[in-house]
């Protein structure tokens, strides 16, 4: 399967459990199961949604995807290389293929080097420039991000959160990567910037072609960057198919709800929605349910969601969920 | 203008920042009917916090100071009131839910002690009694087994509980007005659509009005009557849901509403983004505040700041351009 010409990267069966140390002796007394055996495909130039509410395991996979974790177990193949398989220098390398696009844009960016520091850092770790070629290639990519090259010599703080985040992309783009995970690149930032920082995104894929892992809670965000998309529930892949398939007719109980609880921002297309209002909250990923993890919250569930685990099945072609009575939507 | 609940004129706050001084608020006027649900949308900074802030008189002074304008609670000027007045109206009469529940919260008082407190010190409870409301007041915003929640800690509820619990903090003395700030943003989408859910249905069974103070269109589409719009410390539009979502008249509101990607989009199509960046209010603006990111500006824009006008039937506008036509409204 990883031999595929089309598929860039191949995650099969991965798992990440971070364990839990108690008491004096550190003894360990259980693990979080963050991500819980995840498997998905991402062709070449496309961008993968993954959805889903906090704590559901959808950072924790990008960045596990990254190697910045190491997995518990599963692989994960880019270019048909074994990413799980490969030594830190080795990983080291391939980074340069795979980039991140962080969350908060205060945070990501270290308040003491200057923009042309922070970009050119990259290059200079991976001695692909120097000297004067830094500057050079500095300038050119705050370019690409629509940024005045001569901001180059301040500092973040100077900067609103678009800015920053616009420089958080172009250290991203500064090593020419294949592939970037981009972790919620716009939930801190105010609406009216969202949509800048969204279309700076959209065109740098198509110029440069990009492949996208695109992590957010924002269901209409997602919606509208992605190809395909994936809705992770307590460290599972529940359900995983194209954009508009998965909004006309979701399949899992789950994403329906979770469809039916975004907002839209037009009082008449609100009023006639039906909607799904779960219960409770998302129970804790230390001791996650038996059988299905939603069946605590499901309106659907019967005797044998609590005894049997749903295969992640194809449903319909090109359309997988993990849900004993999906059939009944189509 | 008659049965206003609460009638605000020319509201001006100001802060003393060692920058300069800030005008968060110029000059905002606006009325609540009784049994009404009111939308104040607006970006961060926009002044639509310190508007709600500062006609409950919570703007910590200094560095704030309301400079002018007056605010009408039944019959009386709430900015005029002694500070022993104003605290009979805080909470018992208009209450107020805020944005954080993690830290509105005090972590070392068990939720049924924060409960009780203040109704025995507003309304002369005795202990027992205290209990008995609180109890009651915990199952009506929803919690299970509202009784035996009353000893535990705010860290021993989940977020959406703690929003709960507020809400029934701000409910104990049956206020007329509910002021809520932002109460769902910290929330997962499934919680925000239970905690919008809950507002309703406790808005319909007690007949409260209702201030929902958001950044996102989307929630304020469901459950707003009329709607008002704030940028850079001025309200810019003021229309009823129907007629701002469908007939929106400020560039300010056409390009929030256009670069908002929705849940139910189709076909994917390129955001609208408004370029550049919300104001820094350290000058009162002599032009638009929004003329710099305009893309109907015209000259006018940049001579004088265009009043809030009538521009349709109850439809109330600050722009001197006729966006339909492009030129100027006079």
């Amino acid at each position: 399967m990883n031999t595929n010409e089309d598929i860039l990267l191949h995650v099969d069966n991965l798992v990440m459990h971070f364990t839990i140390y108690r008491g004096v002796f550190r003894r360990q007394v259980g693990a979080v199961h963050a991500v819980d055996g995840v498997s998905f495909d991402i062709k070449r130039g496309e961008t993968l949604g993954l959805v889903g509410e906090s704590g559901c395991g959808k950072t924790t996979t990008g960045r596990t995807i990254l190697q910045l974790y190491k997995p518990t177990s599963g692989h994960v193949y880019f270019n048909g290389t074994d990413l799980t398989a490969l030594k830190r220098e080795e990983m080291r390398f391939m980074r340069r293929e795979m980039q991140m696009i962080f969350q908060d844009p205060y945070a990501s960016l270290n308040p003491r080097m200057t923009v042309m520091d922070i970009i050119g850092e990259p290059l200079v770790v991976h001695g692909i420039a120097g000297g004067k070629e830094i500057q050079e290639r500095v300038e050119h990519l705050l370019e690409v991000v629509k940024l005045n090259p001569s901001f180059a010599s301040r500092y973040p703080h100077e900067f609103s959160g678009g800015q920053r985040q616009r420089i958080g992309v172009a250290r991203a783009l500064a090593l020419q990567p294949s592939f970037i995970a981009c972790d919620e690149p716009i939930s801190a930032l105010d609406v009216s910037i969202q949509a800048q920082v969204i279309n700076l995104l959209e065109e740098l894929q198509a110029e440069f072609n990009l492949t996208y892992l695109f992590i957010a809670h924002d269901l209409s965000v997602v919606r509208h960057i992605s190809d395909r998309v994936a809705v992770m529930y307590l460290g599972i892949i529940v359900e995983l198919t194209s954009r508009n398939e998965l909004y006309l007719s979701p399949l899992h109980p789950y994403t329906r709800a979770l469809l039916s609880a975004v907002p839209i921002p037009d009082p008449v297309a609100d009023a006639k929605r039906q909607r799904v209002i779960l219960e409770g909250d998302v129970p804790s990923p230390v001791n996650p349910p038996s059988g299905c993890r939603f069946r605590t919250r499901c309106p659907i569930a019967e005797a044998i969601c609590a005894e049997k685990t749903p295969d992640f099945r194809e449903a319909k072609p090109g359309h997988f969920v993990a849900c004993h009575f999906a059939d009944r939507y189509i | 203008m008659p049965d206003l609940l609460l009638d605000v004129q020319g509201l001006e706050t100001q802060f003393k920042t060692p920058e300069g001084i800030v005008h968060a608020v110029n000059g905002v006027s606006f009325g609540l009917k009784e049994g009404e649900t009111l939308g104040l949308v607006g970006e961060s900074g926009c002044g639509k916090t310190v508007t709600m802030m500062s006609i409950l008189r919570l703007i910590a002074s200094p560095p704030g100071k309301i400079t002018a304008g007056k605010a009408f609670f039944s019959g009386k000027d709430l900015l005029k009131m002694s500070n022993e007045d104003i605290r009979h109206v805080r909470g018992a009469q208009i209450a107020m839910v805020f944005q954080d529940p993690m830290t509105s919260l005090n972590p070392v008082l068990t939720i049924g002690k924060q409960m009780e407190e203040p109704l025995m010190l507003h309304l002369g409870m005795t202990k027992k009694q205290a209990q008995a409301r609180a109890a009651e007041l915990l199952e009506k915003v929803g919690i299970p087994n509202a009784k035996d929640r009353l000893p535990d800690y705010p860290h021993q509820f989940s977020g959406g509980m703690r929003q709960r619990v507020m809400i029934a903090m701000a409910l104990s003395c049956d206020p007329q007005i509910l002021i809520a700030d932002e109460p769902t943003t910290a929330l997962d989408v499934t919680i925000q659509a239970q905690i919008v859910e809950l507002v309703k249905r406790l808005r319909d069974e007690l007949g409260m009005t209702v201030v929902w103070i958001t950044h996102d269109l989307g929630i304020i589409a469901g459950l707003a009557q009329q709607v008002i719009v704030m940028y850079g410390g001025y309200i810019i539009e003021e229309a009823s849901v129907n007629d701002l979502y469908a007939h929106p008249e400020h560039p300010y509101t056409i390009g929030l509403l256009g670069s908002l990607p929705r849940v139910d989009e189709k076909e994917r199509h390129k955001l609208f983004s408004i370029e550049g960046l919300p104001p820094v209010l350290y000058a009162k603006p002599q032009a638009c505040p929004f003329a710099p990111r305009c893309k109907w500006v015209i000259e006018q824009c940049w001579k004088e700041n265009p009043p809030l006008e009538l521009v349709a039937p109850d439809h109330r506008a600050a722009c001197w351009v006729d966006t339909k036509t492009g030129s100027s409204r006079s």
